[in-house]
């Protein structure tokens, strides 16, 4: 890393051979060589912004709360080849006990078919790898980079510019995939000292439904870089429940993008729950192109020790008659630090735009820490837009009704929480998966009394 | 062995004193009054006997069961059999009413060494003490005592009492904000409860709780003090005459130190 240009430099910039620019130019002489033009132009044009970029310094208003030094200081190695040694038994953590779900499952960063299961995939629905989509599926690959820009996003022309696996889901017109597509992006302890920057698709035609799930795990401690970008169409009358599953290791950096372009009449549920990393950033941006759509942004951090957890989001209103809900929450215990950043964007013709935006903390511990940031741009005179946010505490008198009642300080302390994010749970329509966070949440704070007299 | 037995117990809230010595024994199977005008520092007793860390005691011993009864937790008082009906009981969103009666219900077998019952097993055992306060099932499944009524919150109380079968139940005001229907049904559910190895503290204003439930003892407490203690003809003459031929002013002290 070089010093900053200046000390009000927004991003600071590289070094002039670092292990970026190996990564990169590996990629086009050699394992990246089979990809279409399209995309080797692209990942040129991606590098050449990263490489002007450089990493955001915190005195980028995108990155105020988060420094990213602690990702910066590493030097990563870019993983090409299959690696790791993971059976599947091992991934029956992170399946909510439906093996059968259609899914694709990646190891440190590649695609792994023999442990994925697309055997069975509804009419009408594809669910491919990125680089199979490369020769198969060339129409689809056309739509890589419609969708999300990379001018002054470093993270995303990072990806973009390493782009080699990743992965692509087609639902047809009028088609209902019915049970959840799992994209499960899994590493083990070879991952260590790597980065993965898994590039995904996902467009759900007109009139079309489906639910897919992006699941980021770890099966060891290791120190790694997930950077993944996601792109989303939901085309006209289409709906898609979308749900972000940040469980990686808990020294891991983890940056994850998705960005979503709506039709009319179209429904995004998005939910994203993170609990992993020890640095983690999630972007969700979303625009409503088409009248009378809806955006439901909700989502559920828990952090603990030092991680540090930072949500942006973003939903554009660019039409009128659309609405959004957006309810975010954190359970911050131990020197924890959670950090939501939140704006709702209504363009001058979008009229009758409905939209509501909360985030509410909980705090655990004395140490830990949030910053809360929801946002309203409203440039439309006849709207209907609110936001709030609440940082608070478990409530003693309830803490003490229920001890009075003989339940151990633990277990008040424990429902009391699980009481908190309970509503937000409650939001995803998806049975298995809630009840799988569900018994996470309440598993994950019967260790508070623990850490405390550690912390 | 008295059940209960305090002794010159003085309690404060922040900088103010509130008990200025108490000295009450209860013995195993007896219902005792306690009665009082506001500020006199009954709702201060209830609370200090359930452990309530808002409330420091400043001297004088609490023997229950031959245990001192300040060295321990509020939740290691409940599992040793004291129950506390809240004046206002808290709403706590997003638990489930049956989830925490059997969290509960369990952690005090736990502390026991009996064994945890399962979903189903609880499940007829609610039906038995539903019927006993009259209550409807459907409140199981609400959050607990969210959006509840007043009488609905008190019957709830009542419930967990049953469920919970401690050896000392203290009423704290339960009869306040109850119209006489509601308190019918609550006091009847106490009475079905009473036995010889059950005591009852219950705190009141009013003399009309004490109609249904009928005291073996009545105490009249007064700026912290305990000043009269009697049978429960002392009630009817507090309904007749008020508080103040017993308190001389001293009624007061408690809210105007």
């Amino acid at each position: 890393m070089t010093t900053p240009v200046g000390t009000e430099a927004i991003f600071d910039r590289l070094g002039t051979v670092t292990a970026f620019d190996e990564a990169f130019h590996a990629l086009e002489e050699r394992d990246g060589a089979e990809a279409p033009a399209s995309v080797r132009s692209m990942r040129s044009a991606a590098f050449d912004v990263f490489r002007r970029l450089g990493f955001p310094t915190t005195k980028n208003e995108d990155w105020h709360y988060t420094s990213v030094a602690p990702i910066a200081e590493h030097e990563y190695l870019h993983v090409t080849t299959a690696s790791g040694d993971v059976r599947q038994p091992a991934l029956a953590p992170f399946t909510f006990g439906h093996n059968e779900w259609p899914s694709l499952v990646f190891v440190n960063g590649r695609y792994a078919p023999e442990l994925s299961n697309v055997a069975q995939l509804p009419r009408g629905v594809r669910v491919l790898d990125l680089r199979s989509a490369w020769r198969d599926a060339p129409e689809l690959v056309r739509e890589l980079g419609q969708i999300t820009s990379f001018e002054n996003r470093t993270f995303t022309a990072l990806n973009t510019a390493l782009m080699n696996d990743g992965a692509v889901v087609h639902v047809g017109r009028e088609v209902e995939a019915g049970a959840p597509i799992h994209l499960l992006f899994v590493t083990d302890a070879v991952a260590a000292k790597s980065m993965m920057h898994p590039r995904n698709l996902i467009i759900v035609e007109r009139n079309a439904k489906a639910t897919v799930i992006e699941s980021y795990v770890a099966l060891s401690d290791a120190v790694y870089f997930t950077n993944a970008v996601t792109e989303v169409v939901v085309a006209d009358g289409a709906t898609l429940h979308h749900y972000k599953m940040q469980r990686e290791g808990m020294r891991a950096f983890h940056v994850g993008t998705i960005e979503t372009q709506q039709g009319r009449d179209s429904h995004y549920l998005s939910f994203s729950f993170a609990t992993g990393a020890s640095l983690s950033r999630t972007n969700i941006y979303t625009t409503l192109a088409g009248e009378g759509c809806g955006a439901t942004l909700n989502g559920l951090y828990m952090l603990d020790g030092e991680q540090h957890c930072d949500h942006q989001t973003l939903i554009e209103h660019a039409q009128p008659n659309c609405f959004s809900r957006e309810l975010y929450k954190g359970v911050l215990d131990g020197r924890s630090h959670g950090v939501f950043n939140g704006k709702v964007y209504v363009d001058p013709i979008a009229q009758k735009t409905d939209g509501k935006q909360t985030n509410n903390t909980l705090l655990l511990s004395d140490k830990a820490q949030v910053d809360t940031k929801p946002q309203l741009e409203i440039f439309a005179d006849d709207v209907k837009c609110t936001h709030g946010a609440t940082v608070g505490r478990l409530d003693e008198q309830a803490l003490f009704y229920m001890k009075s009642r003989g339940v151990s300080r633990d277990l008040a302390r424990q429902l009391l929480t699980y009481a908190f994010a309970a509503d937000v749970l409650e939001t995803m329509e998806q049975q298995s998966v809630r009840e799988e966070l569900e018994r996470m949440t309440l598993k994950r704070f019967t260790k508070v009394e623990s850490s405390e007299q550690t912390g | 062995m008295a059940l209960l037995e305090i002794r010159g117990l003085t309690a404060s809230v922040g900088d103010k004193p509130i008990l200025r010595g108490i000295d009450l024994t209860i013995e195993p199977g007896e219902v005792h009054a306690v009665m009082g005008p506001n500020g006199s520092g009954k709702s201060t007793l209830a609370q200090v006997l359930a452990g309530n860390p808002a409330y420091e005691v400043t001297g004088g011993s609490i023997k229950y069961k031959g245990q001192d009864l300040l060295e321990m937790q509020p939740e290691e008082r409940a599992q040793a059999g004291i129950f506390l009906a809240f004046q206002y009981p808290v709403e706590i969103p997003g638990v489930s009413n049956a989830y925490f009666l059997r969290a509960a219900y369990n952690e005090i077998r736990k502390a026991r060494g009996e064994s945890e019952v399962d979903p189903l097993e609880f499940a007829d055992l609610m039906e038995e003490k539903l019927a006993l306060v009259d209550m409807d099932p459907s409140m199981l499944g609400r959050s607990v005592n969210t959006g509840f009524s007043g009488g609905e919150k008190k019957r709830n109380e009542i419930l967990q009492l049953a469920v919970l079968e401690p050896s000392l139940g203290v009423l704290d005001e339960t009869d306040s904000g109850l119209d006489i229907d509601a308190l019918r049904t609550v006091a009847d559910g106490v009475n079905k409860l009473r036995s010889t190895d059950r005591s009852f503290i219950v705190v009141t204003h009013y003399q009309r709780l004490l109609n249904h439930i009928v005291p073996d003892v009545v105490h009249v407490l007064a700026g912290g003090r305990i000043v009269k203690t009697g049978g429960k003809e002392l009630a009817l003459a507090l309904e007749d005459r008020g508080y103040d031929w017993l308190t001389d002013g001293a009624a007061t002290a408690g809210v105007s130190a």
